[in-house]
């Protein structure tokens, strides 16, 4: 275990290295349940609490972290922002101050704020693991998406990955072009100009850009579709009802892909406005698969970020 | 008859070109005469072997918080602040609660900084009323009480024609027109510079055209109304460069720059520290080099500081909720002397100029000179000695600096302020 884990958390993907990355992959798949049983239970984390804090509405997220920490045998006690004292006005540094003081052995936190798990990791002792900062990083979906791919692919090196939609607002691309990255993959980013800024490019190595599906698609191994974040845009990208005919997954472009190709989503999918409902429902969609590794990721990386 | 003498110092004046060992007598306020071996026996007398002696420094751009928001600084706690960055004069904008744009706030601030600041503050008078970019402020009645200048700093004025009638107005009372360049529509929403590392931290960008577009209109306005118009705090290259175009064709135009803003870049914000989070953003490595650029030509008039104090409990929240700016009159000579003389870019008595004649010449104060009869206005600096800035330890009432714990090489030695000593370091 290095260092950041420990002492910090699991605040970004950035900062991992490799082998890092690597060791929580293997662990989660150790974590997988056999085909048709659930998961086992298991007392590594017998005696420790594990706070999830959510400023920010999930249900996956949520329900995968607190029972990835209850496998393990660790206690966890959820709290939503709203009906708290955070709604009282109360700032996000007395408010994890007061929980801290509790000691939990770990803060599981999302927050509407980039960086607020890394500003609060300055100010506090405890290990906070980011689940998801406001439009920077959603570390623990980015692993959960390499353990998905990797259950149908022998490596990430050498992968075409296209990910499609809002990258400009999105935790999760940001994410997975990271962890992509370190492991040599080539990522096509695609979506309107103005979700699409052009620094992503310098983003990390092998990063290319395209506004047009048909070329991002072209020849890939996994197409990874985001979720149109209206609560994070503060203006249309272009005229209402084009984003699906231009941005919108349907059957017709998988064609231009790899023949096993995988579609990706993080969820939660709206039908019709990313992809076609067809498409969620095809053989290619492995968007259930992801939700299923969420658990055993999130559980490799509480054992690593908790364990004695 | 009150006097002072200081002696054994290097005296750099700008103004007449000396730069030399030299005594500065003091006599009733005024500078008596500079020159060798000065005969002043009953004179108190300053020992400034060893350091440069200079006409006192002029910070053309502070917030004093005062009227209204005293909890983040006050006229008197940021005056001391100023004497302890070695500053003798401050000019402080008008975004106070109320906004100074009638003469009953600007004489409230002339005469709150008579009785309680250590050092010569000037009020800058709002442009609008209220600041809301609408109806023009009584710049004439602010002007007979004592503005020295006019700017909606922090709230610039989006309507180019309301900013037509100020500059046509400010004419006729000879007032320069100061503008915080920045394009609201454009910045909206923005956290930080606009660029590579905006993108990688998931911040919201504020481009560098927000400004751009302004100093464009700006410097258009100014050539059709004839105003003196200087750019606030100015940060990008292209700003650079339109303003030293607008100067060649012989336009009033000036501008100034803070000492953040060519001391560092949008690569500090890695940590989502909100000390780092002011307007105009920390720019990019290309913006930076072309601001120092602008310091060597000659193109910068200023360096001001732009000291924005805000509450603690402002800045310890998440980065997008934090209130923009930063305190800044400590550090603006260590941080000079570190970018600008110490890595060789400008000569010392620059610097000097950017402190002194620089500010005064742009809002045609009767200051920043050691000529006989000039006010007796002295900083006294030192080039080499080590010092680290604690942020615990400023006279400001704030603590958003991100120059905490920093190392400087040179620093203000003594602040002397109408012939007397207003402070110096221990």
């Amino acid at each position: 275990m290095t260092s950041e884990l420990r002492t910090a958390g699991l605040l970004d993907i950035e900062s991992l290295d490799r082998a890092e990355i690597e060791a929580i992959l293997e662990r989660a798949r150790f974590f997988q349940p056999p085909p048709g049983e659930t998961y086992r239970r298991l007392d590594s984390l017998k005696g420790k609490t594990v706070v999830n804090l959510f400023f920010e509405a999930s249900t996956r997220t949520r329900v995968s972290f607190e029972i990835a920490a209850r496998r393990l045998g660790a206690e966890t006690i959820t709290i939503a922002a709203q009906g708290s004292s955070v709604s009282k006005g109360e700032s996000l540094v007395d408010t994890l101050n007061t929980l801290a003081a509790m000691r939990p052995h770990a803060i599981v936190m999302r927050h509407a704020a980039s960086g607020a798990p890394r500003f609060l990791a300055r100010h506090l002792q405890i290990p906070i693991v980011n689940a998801g900062d406001g439009t920077h990083e959603h570390p623990t979906q980015a692993l959960l998406d390499a353990r998905t791919i990797l259950d149908h692919r022998p490596s990430l090196s050498n992968l075409r990955v296209a990910i499609i939609g809002d990258i400009a607002h999105s935790r999760v691309a940001r994410s997975n072009v990271h962890l992509l990255s370190k492991f040599g993959a080539e990522i096509v980013l695609c979506g309107p100009p103005s979700l699409l800024p052009r620094e992503l490019a310098q983003l990390a190595p092998g990063v290319h850009l395209a506004w047009h599906m048909t070329e991002a698609i072209q020849g890939a191994d996994v197409i990874m579709m985001l979720r149109v974040q209206l609560e994070r845009q503060h203006e249309a990208p272009m005229a209402a009802g084009e984003y699906f005919r231009f941005y919108g997954l349907r059957l017709e472009h998988l064609q231009l892909a790899k023949p096993d190709a995988i579609v990706m989503h993080p969820g939660p999918i709206n039908r019709g406005r990313e992809l076609s409902s067809e498409v969620a429902d095809s053989q290619r969609s492995v968007i259930l698969n992801q939700v299923e590794n969420g658990v055993a990721v999130r559980m490799a990386v509480l054992e690593r970020v908790l364990g004695s | 008859m009150s006097s002072l003498l200081i002696y054994g110092g290097r005296v750099i004046d700008p103004a007449s070109g000396f730069d030399g060992l030299a005594d500065v007598l003091i006599v009733d306020g005024l500078i008596e005469a500079v020159g060798l071996n000065l005969n002043a026996e009953s004179a108190p007398r300053f020992d400034a072997t060893g350091r440069i002696v200079a006409p006192g420094f002029i910070d053309m751009h502070v917030h004093l918080r005062e009227p209204g928001i005293e909890h983040a600084e006050t006229i008197e706690t940021g005056a001391r602040a100023a004497a302890a960055g070695g500053f003798t004069t401050i000019c402080c904008m008008a975004n106070t609660i109320p906004v100074n744009d009638s003469a009953t706030v600007t004489s409230y601030i002339v005469q709150r900084a008579r009785e309680v600041a250590c050092v010569n503050v000037f009020p800058i008078g709002a442009i609008t009323k209220g600041s809301l970019g609408e109806e023009l402020a009584a710049i004439g009645s602010m002007h007979s009480a004592g503005i020295v200048a006019i700017s909606d700093d922090g709230r610039p004025v989006m309507n180019a024609r309301v900013m037509r009638r100020a500059m046509e107005l400010a004419r006729a009372f000879d007032l320069t027109v100061i503008d915080h360049c920045e394009d609201l529509n454009l910045s909206a929403g923005g956290d930080m510079h606009e660029g590579m590392q905006s993108v990688r931290l998931g911040l919201r960008g504020i481009p560098s055209s927000s400004e751009d577009v302004m100093v464009a209109r700006d410097l258009l306005l100014a050539e059709q109304t004839g105003a003196r118009f200087h750019v606030a705090h100015l940060s990008t290259r292209r700003s650079v460069a339109m303003v030293a175009y607008a100067r060649s064709r012989g336009l009033k135009v000036s501008c100034e720059v803070t000492p953040h803003h060519f001391a560092i870049t949008d690569e500090e914000l890695s940590g989502y520290d909100s000390n780092y989070r002011m307007k105009p953003p920390l720019r990019c490595h290309a913006d930076v080099d072309a601001i120092i650029d602008g310091i060597v030509s000659g193109v910068v008039d200023a360096i001001a500081t732009d000291h924005a104090p805000h509450a603690g409990s402002e800045k310890m929240q998440e980065f997008e909720r934090c209130p923009f700016g930063i305190t800044g009159l400590e550090t603006a000579i260590g941080l000079s002397l570190g970018e600008l003389v110490h890595k060789g870019r400008i000569p010392l008595s620059r610097m000097v100029e950017l402190f002194t004649t620089g500010p005064a010449n742009v809002l045609k104060l009767d200051r920043g000179t050691l000529k006989p009869g000039a006010q007796g206005d002295v900083t006294v600096f030192d080039l080499d000695a080590e010092w680290t800035f604690d942020v615990q330890e400023s006279y400001s009432k704030s603590r958003n600096s991100p120059f905490n714990g920093r190392r400087f090489r040179g620093g203000p030695i003594a602040t002397i302020v109408g012939g007397k000593p207003v402070w110096n370091r221990v």
